[in-house]
């Protein structure tokens, strides 16, 4: 049951803070889509106005904190070089993967892919956040704003998505210890 | 009640959505720029962090660029109604933007490697 210090962190990284955007994602969406005039109060729109503001100004803090432990605290454990002539790269991930054509990929496509995309999630769903925000109960009257809130919600979910797939995938080929 | 649900104007909005969209399209163009040339002086000036790599400043310069863009577009457009539709389009587009310019295999492409 013991982790140091490293693995505290990649796990507060993506399972905490890249967990909560994943799990929280699908309740989000659907409450901004059914966010439609001929299906709430004006009463009932308003009370679920004010807990979708909160539920996604929570998912976008979250997922911000997650780029930020990843990109600052985690990944330099990652991409740290080896001091010459190590053989075990058991702690250098990157070096560990890139060491071996048959998991190479894992950080040329894996990891290369993960780290850039990562960046869209926050800023996408900073956005939604906003505009829920801004109009709020008005949103319901707003198809095509509402369209738009949703596109990007996906988009921020897909990034969030490719980021956590493949950070589980290349903990499990070089995990960051 | 009425006067609570009068229309606000739409600028707000599209003043986030385009700075959204601005800010992931310049994490796609700045991440394809250093990828098609890693040896680059523009690449070189990417590293603000030496633990993080270029991905310090690629990523710093994007998040600079939203709120930048935001911070620009909510001052010109805070009392106005925009062309939502063009507006969120255009967003949406360079949303997209975003996302092709940070898939790797897109720098292989272009790099014909």
């Amino acid at each position: 049951m013991e982790m140091n210090t490293r693995e505290i962190w990649t796990v507060v990284h993506g399972m905490v803070f890249g967990f909560i955007f994943l799990l929280g994602f699908s309740g989000a969406l659907y409450a901004v889509y059914s966010l439609k005039s001929e299906r709430l109060t004006i009463e009932g729109m308003k009370k679920t106005v004010s807990i979708i503001k909160v539920y996604l100004w929570g998912l976008a803090i979250s997922v911000w904190a997650a780029v930020f432990t990843g990109a600052w605290v985690v990944y330099p454990w990652y991409r740290a070089t080896p001091p010459e002539g190590t053989t075990d790269l058991s702690t250098f991930p990157r070096s560990f993967l890139l060491a071996n054509e048959s998991t190479a990929q894992w950080h040329e496509f894996g990891m290369e892919w993960k780290e850039h995309v990562a960046f869209l999630a926050p800023i996408a769903a900073t956005v939604v956040a906003f505009v829920v925000s801004y109009y709020g109960p008005q949103l319901a009257r707003k198809v095509g704003e509402r369209r738009a809130v949703m596109i990007f919600f996906i988009v921020a979910f897909i990034a969030t998505a490719v980021a956590g797939m493949f950070g589980a995938f290349i903990t499990k080929a070089a995990a960051v210890r | 009640m009425a006067k609570e649900m009068n229309d606000k104007v739409n600028g707000p909005a599209a003043a986030a959505l385009l700075a959204g969209g601005i800010g992931s399209a310049a994490m796609g163009l700045i991440t394809l720029i250093y990828e098609l040339d890693d040896k680059s002086g523009f690449s070189k000036s990417m590293t603000w962090y030496k633990p993080v790599g270029g991905l310090s400043g690629k990523s710093s310069w994007a998040i600079i660029i939203f709120f930048v863009s935001w911070a620009i577009l909510h001052f010109v457009w805070k009392d106005k109604d925009t062309n939502f539709a063009r507006v969120s389009s255009l967003a949406i587009a360079l949303l997209f933007v975003g996302l092709i310019g940070t898939f790797p295999p897109v720098w292989h492409l272009l790099k014909g490697s």
